[in-house]
């Protein structure tokens, strides 16, 4: 089915707007998508007609908001193939979800010299919880070597391997160089050593089917907001046996079952891990971010996106052609989503990014948050060009110019 | 010896050519960078860095009879275009009138995001340290 790009465009006011007197082109989607009108929508009819504390009262406007709440809950369970819709618990983001599995899995589980692996690629927030938990554990970090194209070295990660490994905490697809890691084949070699994997599908979620029965993951950590959802809400999936056997993570409203002063029990999951009144509205509009991309298809998106990502590459192509390759890519896996990031001979990203801006252009630039990958590279950090579904071949025509103006005045100095 | 506001207003008409275009404003800004007297690289050492997430930059200070000398540098070419600007108003300048100084050129050229973002560029946290810097040869030659 060909995408009907306009009248996806149309449904996100944002990005009818000149920026420097210039139409806004939005490529910084790997750090937040827009968000389509009945996402904006959602949130103010919930606040106009249906506020309500949810699971607690009686009155219909709690009723109301408890099942729209819980319809998100059920609407990600059918997004990411969850056994059951308690598998899936609302968090503030990814980085929280991670954190919540570090603080509550790591602290019971890991005892001194187990092992924790993760890879080279991964953000702050996949490197920083676990290192805090192993200093608290005496558990060690190990880390899986990337090759230069930015692919896993799966014969390191084989040696890294072994029945110290209790966990295995990978980027499902690189936020800074676009890697689709292969994670069936990292979940079975983790799971025949008994350890568990924690997949951070922050990128991978908007791009990407997500069958966690299928993959077999013991936990995944989700975005709203990379989703076209709300900033504020994210997800936790964890197979049932293993959210059973963590302890809460914090105390409060919502996660208990009896509350005494010589001992408190606890709520069932997810409730055990969603303490205090949560982020309603945001989880409710959510669900409409959720229907939005379900409305077009992943398989559709994704199809879009590749053909924006060879697009994209081959104009780099041309421009690299007629001046003496300036541009070098950074991150050039076989298997990649819709990100490139770059940089451009003689010109420091920041620059790079500033004069596009001047142009109305969004990309990122900077180490994105992944320093000891930009490190791997001796870089200090790239531009970072991310593509969505409402991106056009146009736009990056737009893109291609400018940065084939800067590439040829940054030659001639 | 032109005061801090003079030096300003005079950036301002200079800048007023490109009537708020963002492009030329950054060329122009990445030429004016090249007016930097350069920086001796032994005095670029982590006791001089203004780090920001992106770029960063450097500020030596002396102080000889009664006036503050600066030498500084970036690593970007539009943060440092900024540096040469604020170079030109407080170099050769006393510890008061860098104190007193109220910097409206950068909002008037069109670049007061880069003081809004601090996170993001060292420009914002240089202003502050040449301050610093100011204020303590004040507060030695009192």
């Amino acid at each position: 089915m060909a995408i009907d790009i306009e009248s996806i465009r149309n449904q996100f006011p944002i990005l009818h707007q000149d920026v420097n007197g210039m139409p806004l082109i939005y490529f910084d989607n790997a750090a937040t998508t827009q968000k389509p009108q009945r996402v904006i929508d959602a949130l103010v009819k919930y606040y106009s007609l249906d506020n309500a504390n949810i699971h607690r009262a009686a009155h219909t406007l709690a009723s109301r908001s408890t099942t729209y709440f819980e319809n998100t809950r059920k609407a990600i369970q059918t997004f990411i193939n969850a056994a059951e819709s308690e598998e899936c618990i609302f968090t503030k983001g990814v980085t929280e979800s991670i954190n919540l599995v570090a603080q509550t899995w790591g602290r019971t589980f890991l005892k001194q010299g187990d092992e924790v692996l993760i890879t080279t690629m991964e953000h702050h927030s996949n490197i920083v919880p676990w290192q805090l938990v192993c200093e608290a554990t005496g558990a060690i970090l190990k880390v899986i070597p990337i090759t230069d194209s930015g692919e896993l070295v799966m014969s390191d990660f084989d040696a890294l391997l072994s029945e110290r490994t209790k966990m295995v905490a990978c980027v499902w697809v690189s936020n800074a160089l676009g890697t689709i890691n292969p994670v069936k084949e990292l979940i079975a070699k983790a799971h025949a050593v008994g350890a568990k994997v924690l997949l951070d599908g922050a990128q991978a979620c908007s791009h990407l089917e997500i069958d966690v029965q299928e993959l077999d993951c013991d936990f995944l950590t989700i975005s709203s907001h990379k989703l076209y959802g709300p900033t504020g809400v994210g997800v936790l999936y964890g197979k049932r046996q293993l959210l059973e056997a963590m302890p809460p993570y914090q105390g409060g409203g919502e996660m208990i079952k009896e509350v005494r002063f010589e001992k408190s029990t606890y709520n069932d999951i997810p409730y055990k891990f969603e303490a205090g009144t949560p982020n309603i509205a945001d989880v409710i509009a959510f669900g409409e971010a959720l229907a939005f991309i379900n409305g077009i298809g992943k398989t559709v998106i994704a199809a879009h996106e590749s053909n924006l990502l060879q697009y994209l590459l081959e104009g780099i192509g041309h421009v690299n052609e007629s001046n003496n390759n300036m541009i070098s890519l950074v991150g050039t896996a076989a298997a990649k989503i819709s990100v490139q990031s770059f940089v451009v001979k003689g010109m420091h990203s920041f620059d790079v990014g500033m004069m596009l801006d001047a142009k109305g252009i969004a990309v990122r630039t900077g180490h994105h948050c992944t320093q000891p990958l930009m490190n791997r590279f001796g870089l200090e950090g790239t531009v970072r060009v991310s593509l969505s579904v409402y991106n056009t071949t146009a736009e990056i025509d737009v893109f291609l110019e400018h940065i084939g103006k800067l590439v040829k005045r940054s030659a001639g100095k | 010896m032109a005061t801090t506001t003079d030096i300003q207003n005079e950036i301002i008409e200079n800048f007023s050519l490109f009537e708020g275009d963002m492009e030329s404003t950054l060329f122009y800004l990445m030429d004016l960078g090249k007016k930097l007297p350069p920086m001796p690289i032994e005095h670029q050492t982590e006791d001089y860095i203004v780090k920001g997430c992106q770029s960063k930059v450097w500020v030596y200070p002396l102080f000889q009879d009664g006036k503050v000398y600066f030498e500084a540098d970036s690593n970007t070419a539009i943060t440092k275009g900024l540096v040469y600007l604020l170079w030109s108003i407080w170099n050769n300048q006393t510890p008061s009138a860098i104190l007193e100084t109220e910097l409206f050129f950068i909002d008037k050229i069109g670049m007061s995001n880069m003081i809004g973002s601090q996170r993001s560029n060292g420009f914002a946290g240089m202003i502050k340290q040449m301050k610093l810097y100011a204020l303590g040869f004040k507060a030695k030659s009192e």
